[in-house]
């Protein structure tokens, strides 16, 4: 047996650690930001800085930034100790590293300036998603590479979480972002309606498993056990917690779609597996927590196993609520309130924030061969951290709570109590601001941990590449008697392909009959595609993010339909691409807003919101009266929609402008005979355009024949 | 109604029961695989995370 001597990289540890501390800095300043948006709409300035702009940012930035670096940091220090191999390829981690953050430099960028698909947690454009499977495939390779020239035979269960984490997201990211470019900065998804809605919430809901739930557990299977200096209380329920989660996740994506215009059966069979999911979750918690066992004594003075607790309770909660909120008796009350934001944030704060606290003080000092800073600061940043959860979910669930019940309330006539939304949100306003006051207290206990995390670093050196040795793994002769599970841990590349084909059988399941539908499914006869300047129009509402807070999807629920009228059928979504449901309702639905108000309250209420409803907590959007419409876009916007099957006329591209501007003269004269004079050029007329067009089509269904539905 | 356009699709009645069959054999698998697992070795493994030493804390 030779003993091999190398080293471990610590320096890209290091430099993901330092990504992971800004990034996630950032992502909550902005998210901060983002909640005062909400109770002092004063704070939306300007055309950049509105609410609609500013949440993707937000969202983006803690998912794939501060996670995503939280996760490779992780991922780079104990797969190299647990193969007892340096990563791969210096070069690959070094492109794996300065890619990552390239990728959220120009997501921030472009976010920021409106260049978005309009897809949640998808929102980035076509060239970033490029970029993205680009890098994520340098850290599969890296990745795989270390594993290749492993010196320890077993794999060990982390690196089966992270092994599913890289396959998995892969899988998701390109399956949902297959999309026809337009021009450079814009694209159009080839899914529309209820498909495309299928496909973004397997990849959301997968977001959630695959992106910021695998990886972690990895991350606890492996720093949990270091920080206790016990091993995990039980590798068998982990093998059962591996396979089961990953089986299981991948079916759960339609629970967000319930009640909406998705197949029944494939919601169905949505809820069926989420509450599935509540056995390996809670597996994985209860095995994380008896870790613990015999050791809590040192909880009480361990600071990182303090975060380590709350992040695995959280988790437990989380797993818990989720398969909760499945259920389609509770998700009719929770959905599209601040309960989900209440829900993801036990999961974001608690979860992934306090379990990658903990690993920035186990790490930090080690890596940097010093002792941490300041024991006290930790142990400030756990208590106010812990503080700052609960100061965020309990108002949100308050919220949440409040709202829908505001919503379903009847009068004994059998009208509704609170028939304008708008009274449902001036109700909840002050737990806005509480929210808020939660997100400072977690903000401001991160800032600390940087300050106690920067005066370790600066006493301490960096063990850039820390010596070590080991045996060279023998090559092994004779397969020792064994089980197929022992044979699969050893092999990495059959072990990928079980795990590919794991997740592609629920998605397939899933997708397939759905698409199928396609061709078997009665369209409404008058649906119609959009006119050119309606088209240009919707651009402009998913530009603004108004899907962050308006739905369009009236589910078949009576406080619905008297609130905005007949539900939404799946055959009115034929020509959406991409689909914009929504999934929260700060504002109200606006499925059937075509028609509602007439043109000039559009206009004056995207001048300023509150002129037309006092007290209204929206954005204003006076700069669509200042900026020109991009009619230059139009043709290659008709030419995408044909390419997609939409029925335009052969050859309409190039005739679609003449039609656009006869629809704004036509807004713009009806605008001025109601005393509000703009340009027919400008961007809101074709807002407004979309918006009056939104709902409508099913009203010109001849009376004859009944609406069909789904 | 959707029942009815699914009926459409040829050979969909293979979808329930294949999924069926898929995960009651995976499970049952992987249940009979625990059960018989050699449970020194996997203690051995569990240890895996510990059997090298950091560089440690100074304190």
């Amino acid at each position: 047996m030779t003993i091999e001597k190398f080293s471990y990289d610590n320096r890209m540890v290091r430099n993901f650690a330092i990504a992971t501390i800004v990034w996630g800095i950032v992502g909550m300043l902005v998210g901060l930001i983002a909640s005062l948006q909400i109770p002092f709409p004063g704070l939306n300035i300007g055309e950049y800085l509105t609410f609609g702009r500013v949440r993707p940012v937000h969202t983006n930035a803690i998912i794939f930034a501060f996670v995503g670096n939280g996760m490779f940091m992780g991922v780079y220090y104990s797969l190299q100790r647990l193969c007892k191999a340096r990563m791969y390829s210096d070069l690959l981690s070094k492109l794996h590293f300065w890619g990552w953050q390239l990728i959220i430099v120009a997501a921030a960028a472009t976010l920021i300036t409106g260049h978005t698909t309009g897809k949640e947690y998808a929102e980035l454009e076509w060239p970033i998603d490029i970029l993205i499977a680009v890098v994520w495939v340098i850290f599969g390779i890296n990745m795989f590479g270390t594993i290749f020239k492993r010196r320890e035979r077993h794999l060990y269960v982390g690196i089966w979480f992270y092994i599913a984490t890289v396959v998995t997201v892969a899988v998701l990211h390109i399956v949902n972002s297959i999309e026809i470019p337009v021009s450079i900065l814009k694209s159009y998804p080839v899914y529309a309606g209820v498909q495309d809605a299928l496909v973004q919430w397997w990849y959301g809901h997968n977001a959630v498993a695959f992106f910021l739930t695998t990886p972690y557990l990895g991350l606890m299977y492996y720093f949990v056990p270091k920080a206790a200096n016990r091993p995990i209380y039980s590798y068998r329920l982990s093998i059962i917690h591996f396979w089961a989660l990953i089986f299981l996740y991948i079916w759960a994506g339609p629970h967000h779609l319930l009640y909406t215009s998705l197949p029944d059966w494939a919601q169905s069979l949505g809820v069926v597996f989420s509450i599935m999911l509540l056995a390996p979750s809670w597996g994985g918690m209860i095995n994380g927590l008896l870790t613990l066992r015999g050791a809590w004594d040192k909880v009480r003075e361990d600071v990182v196993l303090k975060f380590m607790v709350v992040a695995i309770t959280a988790y437990g909660m989380a797993t818990f609520e989720g398969p909760m909120l499945s259920l389609k008796s509770v998700n009719a009350i929770s959905h599209f309130t601040d309960w989900t934001i209440a829900h993801v944030h036990i999961g974001g704060l608690g979860w992934n924030g306090m379990l990658t606290f903990g690993i920035l003080y186990w790490l930090i000092p080690r890596i940097f061969q010093t002792k941490l800073f300041s024991k006290k600061l930790a142990s400030f940043h756990f208590w106010i951290a812990t503080l700052g959860i609960l100061f965020y979910a309990i108002p949100m669930y308050w919220a949440g709570f409040t709202q829908v019940l505001m919503w379903k309330e009847f009068t004994p006539e059998g009208v509704l109590r609170y028939p304008n939304f708008l009274e449902t949100v001036t109700q909840i306003v002050p737990m806005y601001k509480l929210r808020s006051l939660g997100g400072a207290m977690y903000l401001s206990g991160a800032l600390v941990m940087v300050y106690n995390l920067v005066k370790t670093m600066k006493m301490g050196t960096l063990l850039a590449d820390e010596p070590t040795e080991a045996a060279a793994l023998e090559p092994m002769t004779v397969e020792p008697a064994g089980h197929w599970h022992r044979w699969i841990e050893r092999r990495p590349v059959q072990f990928l392909l079980l795990t590919t084909v794991m997740i592609l059988i629920g998605g397939l399941v899933e997708m397939i009959p759905t698409f199928l539908i396609k061709s078997n499914i009665p369209t409404i006869a008058s649906v119609k595609p959009y006119t050119p300047l309606e088209l240009q129009g919707r651009d402009l509402y998913i530009r603004e993010g108004c899907y962050t807070c308006h739905s369009q999807m009236i589910r078949p629920f009576r406080y619905e339909t008297e609130r905005y009228g007949e539900y939404s059928k799946a055959g009115e979504f034929i020509y959406d691409h991409p689909f914009q449901w929504g999934s929260k309702r700060t504002g109200p639905d606006l499925q059937r807003e075509g028609g509602k108000y007439p043109n000039v309250w559009h206009y004056h209420h995207m001048m300023d919101p509150r002129t037309m409803s006092p007290g209204s907590i929206m954005p204003p959007y006076e700069f669509l009266t200042e900026n020109d419409l991009d009619t230059s876009s139009t043709p290659a916007k008709i030419r995408a929609m044909i390419t997609l099957g939409v029925p335009y006329p052969k050859g309409y591209d190039q005739i679609a402008n003449q039609d656009l501007m006869k629809q704004a003269e036509e807004i713009t004269a009806n605008l001025k005979k109601d005393g509000a004079g703009i340009k027919s050029t400008k961007e809101l007329i074709a807002l407004i355009a979309y918006l009056q067009r939104l709902g409508t089509d099913i009203k010109n269904e001849p009376a004859s024949t009944p609406p069909v539905t789904n | 109604m959707f029942r009815d356009h699914l009926e459409n699709i040829t050979g969909i009645s293979i979808f329930p029961m294949f999924s069926l069959i898929v995960f009651f054999l995976f499970f049952t698998f992987l249940l009979v695989y625990l059960y018989k697992a050699d449970k020194n070795e996997l203690i051995e493994i569990s240890k895996l995370p510990l059997n090298q030493p950091d560089s440690p804390e100074k304190s």
